[in-house]
């Protein structure tokens, strides 16, 4: 066989490249969504093919190249290595499904021109980024992959909740890039050494380090959906079509994590012990308030962008404590928690596209995004919801679905930290451990709401109550996922295995191989600590649960009961009397909201005798908005009405300013010691 | 080097500092393009010198160019065109002649601070010639921000230029061809601005730059 090279995958990218303008030149024809999604699906797809072949045939080796394209002299260099291996695999499995849910999804895209050309460019630099070795190819492959992303934002261009959410996401998209550039301006150093490898190789002092690990935390932060950088995810995410979203938050949350993972673990060097604390911290707190705005959302599609946050807070956690555990010389526990980190990379990456593929399902069918107008569609869309189902256990953490076993590695990490030489770390690790457990049983709440309230009961509106299942190409997408999700918890320990060249690469220690265990075990650590048996648990379900219905229909009564659902002794036939998605939320608004989101109930009770309705308003807040966004942006108009004035000096003016300007900064160089 | 020439360079350039005061001084067009005229001059001996000490013979150039153009034709072609708009007698500085004057003074103690403190293993020469430079420089940006009329505002930015030469002529090895291109633009840039005055003039009966603020609805 041939030998693999990074080229080909760059070939690919040009593919998708020409795909993009070759859209373009299709413009609103009717093929051009079949024949664009046929094209992204296959060159995803042969890029991933490709990518396992490299894996299985070479593993462990690295591939380079450099084009001579970009800075001239300099060209742009690309890389294939362990990490990058990983998540290009993401982005192209992401990308793949996402093109196959596509193929029947777009067909109701209104608008396909301003989503075609702009989907396959996204691919194409996510794909950039991860393969990027040098910070200039990195800086512009990862601006090109904000500008896809902003552009399919705005897609439905005549929404204004749209425009306002690509506002906001422009903007901190540059913010974000403005960060990423003055960091690696840092790394480079005065010799502008640009390369990965140059960056990587020459030492960097401890405040460069410190300003370079904030800037990225800024920066890759704004764009994983780090709190308080997250206001533009709910916004944004959903705004785009619903394979779009499932891109934007199952793969570019990753492609910026994977950014962090490269400044933070490779180039940087060891950053101080406290970026740890700051990392675990941040990420505590994301996980904890990103499911509780989830809880708080009516609208599908952004309670999953809620819920993204929450994910990328769990990652951030391990991806903390991994660094914690590496600086202090304990390879194990942090192979254990980068393990952790990387395999709930994939797994948010797989179960948050299946539920933006179902979600997207939902509006397909109903056109409704909105919980309160759903319900019942389980009658109705049989396929999707339980699609969505295996989704939602999935992302709720249970087992045997992948989602518990990333969780439970990242809840075996932290409960290594008592190990840790550093006091601070030692009080601060299982406090989060606390925060994280509490998102845990907030996100199957969460996830429980959003099923229940979409999926069961009965139909709040006339669309809800006529939907239909959705076409074949989007339902194959969802049972691929779901089949995956099923996949990697019931063999969870060849994932590990395979993420080991990962972690022994990053943190310089790797776990035990999990694949000779037997029964397919998985034991981090030591058998006498701790394991895990996803097939067994699996099996006991599937044996318990088959086992319940069958002495159920075979040994309970037969005869068939229908009488009206209790509803408090109010017999009302209308749909509106049922749990609502408000009414979930509002044990946990009321424990948490007062303090969280400056939550207020009113209730307009109009006096006996007053025929007009009963009124209960809630306001949510978000404080983030309230703290740091307000007063920035006030304080930018204000800024900008005083300096108008500038626009309309005389020429006399300008010229005393100049003269100032020379003269004040003369004054400094002689004043300066 | 010997200390005569040093010291000879030290006065002409000292003297270019001494012609840019003296244009702070005047309040009127027709003297103020005279001293512009003597500034020329003293420029062509300054360039002329460093050439002789140099032993450079393309500063020649320069200093004939300087003395041509800067101290003869540039001065009569002024007197020509302030004498055609009828303003040769007007008084027109905004900031009273005192406060300028120390401005002035503060500005050349500025630029020997700086440049003898960031040039202490320069060639002394260079460095006593770049602070000169430096102050001859800012002082013509001083003319241009404390005159009022375009006409004195064009002598400021030439008296810079000249400021700018002299930097360059301290300077061992500056090709002529930099020179040349430097005094091309100013030319271009005289051109240019002449022809401007003479617009402003046809539309609004005066040069004094006032009457452009007044004609956009500023307040004096």
């Amino acid at each position: 066989m041939a030998t693999i090279d990074v080229s080909f995958f760059l070939w690919g990218v040009a593919g998708l490249l020409i795909v993009a303008v070759a859209a373009v030149a299709l413009g609103r024809s009717a093929a051009a969504s079949n024949l664009v999604y046929t094209a992204t699906f296959v060159l995803s797809a042969a890029m991933l093919v490709m990518l396992g072949l490299h894996l299985i045939s070479a593993p462990g080796t690295v591939l380079k190249t450099t084009l001579p394209i970009g800075l001239p002299w300099i060209g742009a260099s690309f890389k294939l290595d362990s990490l990058s291996a990983l998540f290009l695999g993401v982005v192209n499995f992401g990308g793949a499904m996402a093109s196959l849910y596509g193929l029947g999804y777009g067909r109701h895209e209104e608008a396909p021109h301003r989503v075609l050309p702009f989907f396959a460019a996204f691919l194409a630099c996510m794909n950039l980024v991860v393969l990027a070795d040098d910070a200039f190819a990195f800086l512009l492959s990862w601006e090109f992959m904000s500008l896809a992303s902003w552009a399919l934002v705005v897609s439905h261009h005549r929404s204004q909740a749209s425009l306002r959410a690509g506002f906001i996401y422009l903007v901190m998209a540059s913010f974000g890039t403005l960060s990423l550039l003055l960091a690696f301006g840092l790394l480079a150093g005065p010799a502008g050494g640009y390369g990965f490898d140059t960056i990587r190789d020459m030492p960097h002092g401890p405040m460069v380090v410190a300003i370079v690990f904030v800037l990225m935390l800024l920066g890759a932060g704004s764009k994983a959906g780090l709190v308080p950088l997250h206001v533009w995810l709910p916004l944004a995410h959903p705004a785009a079509p619903s394979h779009v979203s499932a891109l934007m938050s199952g793969v570019m949350t990753k492609v910026a994590i994977y950014g962090f993972i490269r400044v933070v673990f490779d180039l940087l060097g060891e950053p101080a012990w406290w970026s740890s604390a700051v990392l675990i911290m941040l990420g505590g707190i994301t996980a904890a308030l990103g499911i509780l705005y989830a809880l708080m959302e009516t609208d599908l599609k952004r309670l999953l962008a809620c819920s993204t946050i929450e994910n990328i807070g769990v990652i951030f956690v391990s991806l903390g404590l991994a660094l914690a555990f590496r600086s202090g010389g304990m390879g194990l526990a942090a192979a254990l928690a980068f393990t952790a980190a990387l395999f709930h990379i994939l797994n948010h990456s797989v179960f948050k596209s299946l539920l933006f593929f179902g979600a997207g399902a939902v509006i397909n069918a109903t056109g409704e995004r909105d919980m309160e107008k759903l319900g019942g569609l389980i009658h109705r869309m049989p396929y999707t919801s339980f699609a969505f189902l295996i989704g939602c256990v999935a992302i709720s953490a249970l087992p045997p679905l992948n989602g518990f076993v990333s969780e439970w590695l990242t809840f075996q990490a932290i409960l290594q930290s008592p190990e840790l030489p550093q006091w601070g770390l030692k009080i601060i690790v299982p406090a989060v451990g606390g925060l994280l457990a509490l998102s845990a049983a907030l996100a199957a709440a969460c996830f429980v709401r959003a099923f229940g309230i979409t999926f069961l009961g009965r139909a709040r509106s006339d669309v809800a109550a006529k939907a239909g299942e959705v076409d074949r190409f989007s339902l194959l997408a969802m049972f691929v996922l779901a089949a995956l999700c099923l996949a990697a918890g019931i063999l969870p320990g060849f994932v590990i295995d395979g993420l080991a060249p990962v972690t022994h690469a990053f943190v310089g220690g790797s776990l035990p191989s999990q694949a000779h265990l037997p029964w397919l075990t998985i034991a981090p650590i030591a058998e006498t600590r701790s394991s895990y048996n996803g097939l067994l648990v699996f099996l006991f379900i599937a044996i318990a649960g088959w086992g319940a219905a069958f002495a159920v229909h075979n040994f309970a009564s037969r005869r068939v009961r229908r009488s009206a659902a209790w509803d408090c002794g109010f017999p009302d036939p209308r749909p509106q009397t049922q749990y609502s998605a408000s009414s979930f939320a509002q044990p946990v608004r009321r424990v948490f909201g007062s303090l969280v989101f400056r939550a207020r109930e009113t209730v307009d009770m109009p006096p006996p005798g007053d025929l007009r309705a009963a009124r209960l308003t809630i306001e949510v807040r978000d404080l983030a908005w309230d703290w740091i966004y307000t007063p920035i942006s006030v304080g930018i108009a204000f800024a900008a009405v005083r300096l108008n004035r500038l626009q309309f000096l005389t020429i006399r003016q300008y010229l005393s300013l100049v003269f100032l300007a020379l003269v004040t900064l003369l004054l400094v160089l002689a004043l300066w010691t | 080097m010997t200390s005569l020439s040093f010291d000879i360079a030290h006065l002409l350039a000292g003297g270019l500092v001494l012609v840019s005061f003296m244009m702070l001084y005047q309040d009127r067009l027709s003297a103020l393009i005279n001293v512009y005229a003597l500034h020329a001059l003293v420029l062509t001996l300054s360039v002329a010198w460093q050439a002789q000490v140099q032993h450079a013979p393309h500063l020649y150039v320069t200093a004939a160019i300087a003395l041509g153009f800067k101290a003869v034709v540039i001065p009569l072609v002024l007197h020509r065109i302030v004498r055609r708009l009828g303003i040769h007698r007007d008084i027109e500085t905004v900031v009273g002649i005192g406060p300028t004057m120390l401005a002035g003074m503060g500005l050349v103690a500025l630029s020997m601070v700086v440049i003898l403190r960031i040039t202490p293993e320069a060639d002394p020469l260079a460095r006593e010639d770049l602070s000169f430079a430096l102050s001859v420089l800012l002082l013509g940006l001083l003319v241009m921000v404390t005159r009022r009329n375009a006409v004195s505002q064009v002598i400021g930015f030439m008296s810079l230029e000249n400021g700018l030469i002299l930097a360059a002529t301290g300077a061992r090895g500056m090709p002529l061809v930099v020179e040349i291109s430097v005094a091309f633009s100013i030319v271009i840039a005289f051109i240019v601005i002449g022809i401007f005055l003479f617009r402003i003039r046809e539309r609004f009966d005066t040069v004094d730059v006032g009457a452009l603020d007044s004609f956009r609805g500023e307040r004096r």
